[in-house]
């Protein structure tokens, strides 16, 4: 260990409450009981599908379009995704195909 | 009175489970992954349960792996960690009523709200016949489980894996996909969804991989609220049943 018990379990303890605190917020800001705007509302129905939309492409940040192997493998393994997931509805079938996919295709296809 | 309650509980354990299964998938690689990395650091599988427990967040504690070293300041850690968990702050705003009826598991939903679970809570409804708190519980504490699990095996047996892992973590990504064609097929809020994707897309591109989150919520909060009329008839003209 690069540090002392002591000092680790502090630093837990920082990055916990201050990961906690950004969770916290919205509900520190709109209390229990208390009437929340319907701007507020209308926000919390509409930003959902937005946030999902968004942590797709989070979940893509490292891809470069412009270098070797052009973002394939993430192109062809979610397309499947999309098109079994259209055709079976089935969740599990649908993540568990692209994933075994994604990974042929990055260690070996493209490796 | 009690015991019929516990049972209860059982009950929504078992209803959620299924609905966790693709979370369970993720979480126990990318939970080993952190494991992996924390005990190459220096820490054993009880500082990384320990971390799991107190601070679950998938990229924050990835960072946080970092803060493990003589010389960082603590008012840096703050600022790093609240920057790469920013985009947590706009999660609640969908959650205030269904949380806000959970009595005392109202907090640990609050800590528990990681992406994966905030969009399984999204898009799932709990079943007839289990009370909806119990269920929204169930599936938090079966996230978190996995992922305590995921960062223990890591920091214990992460040089063990048999076999080249390179690539699992797009379970998480396929997830994601998932829950966005469910939500696309089930129609009505295809014009926040399209806010969401296009806007962070041209984000990423503009700012590059590093600081592009708190600009594209930013942006997707601009368009929601300035394009509030057409999206409240989009969503009135979804058919779904889902509760968010």
């Amino acid at each position: 260990m690069p540090l002392s018990v002591g000092h680790s379990l502090l630093i837990i303890a920082v990055v916990s409450v201050t990961t906690f605190a950004t969770r916290a917020i919205p509900f520190l800001l709109f209390p229990k009981g208390k009437e929340i705007p319907p701007l507020i509302q209308y926000l919390g129905k509409a930003l959902p599908p937005a946030v999902i939309g968004m942590l797709v492409i989070y979940c893509l940040k490292g891809v470069n379009l412009l270098t070797y192997p052009y973002a394939a493998p993430e192109i062809i393994a979610g397309t499947v995704v999309v098109i079994l997931h259209i055709w079976k509805r089935n969740n599990l079938l649908s993540i568990g195909v692209g994933t075994v996919l994604y990974m042929v295709l990055i260690q070996q296809v493209f490796g | 009175m009690k015991q019929r309650r516990r049972r209860g509980y059982v009950r929504a354990f078992r209803a959620a489970f299924p609905y966790t299964i693709p979370v369970l998938t993720g979480y126990l690689f990318i939970g080993t992954a952190f494991g992996v990395m924390f005990q190459e650091k220096g820490y054993n599988f009880l500082w990384a349960i320990l971390m799991s427990v107190l601070v679950y967040a998938g990229s924050g504690q990835y960072l946080a792996v970092n803060f493990f070293a003589p010389g960082v300041g603590f008012l840096n850690m703050i600022f790093m960690t609240f920057m790469v968990n920013v985009r947590h702050i706009f999660y609640g705003l969908s959650l205030l009523e269904r949380f806000g009826r959970m009595g005392k598991k109202r907090l640990y939903m609050i800590f528990s709200l990681t992406d994966e679970t905030y969009s399984l809570l999204c898009i799932t409804k709990a079943p007839k016949d289990v009370p909806e708190d119990q269920f929204l519980f169930a599936v938090a504490v079966w996230d978190h489980l996995y992922w305590i699990a995921g960062s223990a095996i890591g920091a214990m047996a992460g040089a063990l894996i048999p076999f080249n892992a390179k690539g699992i973590d797009f379970a998480m990504t396929a997830l994601f996909i998932v829950i966005f064609v469910e939500q696309w097929l089930a129609g009505g809020k295809r014009i926040p969804a399209m806010i969401g994707v296009v806007s962070t897309a041209a984000l990423r591109i503009l700012f590059g991989g590093e600081n592009f989150v708190l600009p594209s919520m930013i942006c997707i909060m601009l368009c929601l609220i300035f394009g509030r009329r057409y999206i409240e008839e989009d969503i009135e003209k979804g058919v779904d049943g889902h509760a968010a």
